[in-house]
């Protein structure tokens, strides 16, 4: 038997790989597939719990947590294509109209 | 055995993230996310989520991946970033954080050191138990979601129809659609 703890690592590792990926990319679409990826972890986590405790309604949230995961990702995505028809550049540190 | 398989998968998803971060072409790294997204399917079928693993593969490998790499091949982003940094001392300090981040996750992961659980009832999430709590338990954020869903595509439409006209143009279009 797994050990559920070792399951709740590798979700935290795979937390940690999402929000290095956030600080260290700067092409806006591998910053958002970094953000899927912590999503995911937090998912699995998640899993964890409903096996380790026996009850659905960990998968249950999962479930929703991937609905609002595929709608996050359309708007996201059509804002995206949105500012890059203005700035031309998916660089984020190009987009920097509101900086003080 | 389940430890194995285990192990496995998981050295196979941290190498799928881990090469998503490193790759300098977008593409790549939208397959190293699909590589990292199918071992997580599998570690949700170890975890007794058959429903889960179907879903995962659906609608993240099967969308999202692909809604990510329309949008890549779309705006051509899959250069490779340009090499002058703002500012020097950002992406150690990002490692560094993130590293520290990690500590303070596996000492909380690693506390409590707990025994594999032994699964009372193999089938405690099949998918008929989760049609049977999705739809009397859980029905109101199931119609909620739904129009989260509506939400999201009319957002998507109005962002499309909102960005890229110009102001002449835009009523002229408007006016001989119907």
């Amino acid at each position: 038997m797994v050990p559920t703890s070792y399951y709740i690592l590798l979700s935290a590792l795979l937390f940690t790989l999402g929000v290095a990926g956030v600080l260290i990319r700067r092409n806006a679409l591998v910053l958002f597939m970094s953000v899927e990826l912590m999503l995911n972890s937090a998912n699995l986590a998640l899993v964890t719990f409903a096996m380790a405790r026996q009850d659905i309604a960990g998968q249950i949230v999962v479930f929703f947590v991937i609905v609002v995961a595929a709608a996050e990702v359309a708007v996201g995505l059509a804002l995206l294509v949105a500012i890059f028809r203005t700035k031309q550049t998916t660089d984020v540190d190009e987009i920097h109209s509101l900086k003080g | 055995m389940e430890l194995v398989i285990f192990l496995i998968t998981a050295v196979v998803a941290i190498a799928g993230a881990v090469a998503m971060l490193l790759s300098p072409n977008a593409i790549h790294s939208a397959i190293f996310l699909l590589i990292n997204f199918v071992a997580i399917s599998v570690l949700y079928v170890l975890l007794y989520a058959p429903f889960l693993f179907v879903i995962q593969l659906i609608v993240y490998a099967g969308a999202i991946i692909v809604l990510f790499l329309f949008v890549v091949m779309l705006l051509g982003a899959e250069r490779a970033e340009d090499t002058r940094e703002r500012f020097a001392w950002q992406r150690p300090l990002g490692v560094s954080l993130a590293a520290i981040l990690l500590g303070l996750l596996g000492y909380l992961a690693l506390r409590n050191p707990s025994a594999g659980a032994t699964v009372a009832d193999q089938h405690f999430a099949a998918p008929e138990r989760i049609a049977e709590a999705l739809f009397t338990t859980y029905l109101l954020p199931f119609e909620i979601t739904a129009f989260l869903l509506l939400a999201a595509i009319v957002g998507v439409v109005v962002l499309h129809m909102a960005g890229g006209r110009e102001p002449g143009t835009e009523n002229r279009e408007l006016r001989t659609r119907n």
